[in-house]
């Protein structure tokens, strides 16, 4: 056998390992160049709420909803935090659940365990990705309804609460996307098992229509959901306070809409954490 | 740094009722390629997952760079390169793009404009994976194998699909890894692969290795008997024998000139193996 260089040049002091923070940053460049290559995901995201808001706008452009003597709201007006909530839960657990998925049977995650990227890197890289894309899709679908429906926008403390649901909101639809896509059986089959769910979900919580006028056993079911919440939460920031009479308890709620996504936050997370898996289920 | 680079004693695993590695052994040393051969289903896979991390075992003793690949962190990560069975992932990102995206993971990476030349992708840099064909894909799976520069390289059937112009490239590229110091674990269906490539080889069968040794001298492929060949009367004629030599030069004065279809042959690799491999057949 002929002899090699056994010896490396540079076996002097350890380098130190970038951090998970800096890869982290690098992971959420590289997951926004994907998605904005992707152009279906892209336009879906990004066109779905706008165009479900200019639809049931422009369908029931004749009526309005009642909210005491003299004071009325455009069905559009009440439409747009539907709107809002569901764009987020796209962007969030569906997106996620999805891409996710397909990384897995792609090989993808695969090949990232195998390096010495932190798993940490990973899901900040996600996070921050989803972060971006709802941040583009939010003032993309607020521009429509101000610019093309006439919606008022919210004042200084309507944006406050806005930007705590937003967050929380994000959160816990992200990390219950990642425990989601666990169980879908390859990339193929992941947008339909996950589109249904998002889309029964956007019934029952009633995004599309007045939530009371919904039946009480459906919205009871919906209250075990965070859309539902979410909807409501940001329908306390964009519909003027006494809209809160038309709440199922004529209250916003916003303590429990806090409590329900912190929930689902917490269980997402042990849920993620314990059936997060780096390789397909068929690779062992 | 005179240990081996990988070192297996004992290695078992189960899945289900199938005991998948049944006690191997084996070591690699530094600086050389190691190929690993072996039918599908003979533990081949599961044991070069147990040495890269992604697979627990159930019993053994498995040193990576020292390391045991249980506990291996992001360091003994950072000093490993593997370059998994082909993949169809990322298509929207270009090399350029996944190489130096790569390179952040690492302490000490390559520069990765270099290594995108170095695996033969300058042309293809600004393209997209999926745009790629089979053999630049592959290189591009090296080029993310070796970013970090690695110690040790993890090559799993890397020229499947390739076309022979497309390998011969390959090889080259692999011989080019060993010359920096780089250790090379190669698993591989193509024989010749193994003989042009390896240092040495080990033949697993049944979670076993039934043969370890270089290319040429594996399974006791040297002393085996040569087979000497040639027409006499329009007749195929054919003998064994451990002294081709002494028949060679007894042919030479029995024809007037030229031997007639003169051939000696060896057994080859792919002889060597297949015998290695039925006789290890329960």
């Amino acid at each position: 056998m002929t002899t090699h260089a056994t010896t490396r040049e540079h076996v002097a002091a350890p380098e130190r390992m970038p951090r998970a923070t800096t890869i982290g940053l690098a992971r959420a460049g590289i997951e926004l160049k994907t998605f904005f290559r992707e152009r279906d995901a892209v336009i879906f995201i990004f066109a779905y709420p706008v165009l479900m808001l200019a639809i049931f706008a422009t369908v029931f452009s004749d009526q309005t909803i009642g909210l005491g003597p003299g004071r009325e709201l455009s069905f559009a007006a009440y439409f747009l935090p539907g709107m809002v909530a569901t764009g987020l839960l796209l962007t969030s657990f569906q997106n996620l659940a999805i891409s996710i998925a397909v990384e897995r049977d792609e090989g993808t995650l695969k090949r990232l365990r195998g390096t010495p990227m932190p798993p940490a890197a990973y899901f900040l890289g996600k996070i921050g990705s989803v972060l971006v894309v709802s941040v583009v899709q939010m003032a993309i679908l607020f521009a429509v309804a101000r610019l093309v429906f006439d919606i008022d926008m919210p004042g200084a403390s309507g944006w406050a609460t806005f930007a705590w649901i937003f967050a929380l909101g994000t959160a816990s639809g992200a990390v219950c996307g990642v425990a989601f896509s666990s169980l879908p059986r390859s990339g193929r089959s992941a947008s339909a098992v996950v589109t249904p769910v998002v889309l029964v979900l956007q019934f029952v919580s009633g995004v599309f229509f007045a939530f009371p006028d919904l039946p009480g056993w459906m919205q009871q079911l919906a209250a075990l959901f965070p859309l539902k919440w979410m909807a409501q939460g940001m329908r306390a920031v964009f519909l003027p306070d006494e809209a809160k009479a038309i709440e199922p308890l004529g209250e916003w709620e916003l303590p429990m809409v806090a409590a329900v996504l912190a929930a689902y936050l917490v269980v997402g997370l042990v849920l993620g954490v314990r059936t997060f898996r780096w390789r397909r289920r068929d690779d062992g | 740094m005179d240990e081996a680079a990988i070192k297996v004693t004992g290695l078992r695993k189960r899945y289900g009722d199938k005991q998948a590695v049944d006690g191997l052994d084996l070591e690699v040393r530094r600086g050389e390629i190691f190929a690993v051969l072996g039918p599908n289903g003979a533990g081949k896979t599961t044991t070069v997952e147990i040495l890269e991390g992604f697979r627990r075992r159930d019993a053994g003793e498995v040193a990576v760079l020292g390391v045991d690949p249980q506990h291996g962190d992001r360091r003994w990560r950072s000093r490993i390169g593997i370059v998994l069975q082909s993949l169809e992932d990322r298509p929207e990102l270009t090399v350029r793009e996944q190489v130096h995206h790569a390179a952040r993971f690492y302490p000490r990476p390559r520069d990765p404009e270099e290594v995108i030349a170095t695996v033969g992708l300058a042309e293809k840099a600004a393209t997209r994976s999926r745009q790629l064909s089979g053999g630049q894909r592959r290189r591009l799976d090296v080029a993310l194998g070796i970013i970090g520069s690695p110690e040790l390289v993890f090559l799993d059937e890397p020229t499947t699909g390739f076309d022979p112009e497309a390998r011969r490239a390959f090889w080259e590229l692999v011989r080019a890894l060993r010359a920096d110091g780089t250790t090379i674990l190669l698993t591989t269906h193509y024989l010749d692969e193994a003989e042009a490539l390896a240092d040495r080889c080990a033949v697993v069968a049944n979670g076993r290795v039934v043969a370890l040794d270089t290319p040429k001298n594996l399974g006791g492929r040297a002393e085996r008997l040569a087979q000497v060949r040639w027409l006499e009367d329009g007749v195929q004629r054919s003998v064994e024998t451990t002294e081709p030599t002494a028949l060679v030069r007894e042919l030479a004065t029995r024809f007037p000139g030229e031997v007639p279809g003169l051939q000696v042959l060896r057994p080859t690799l792919e002889d060597v193996y297949l015998s290695l491999i039925s006789q290890d057949t329960p």
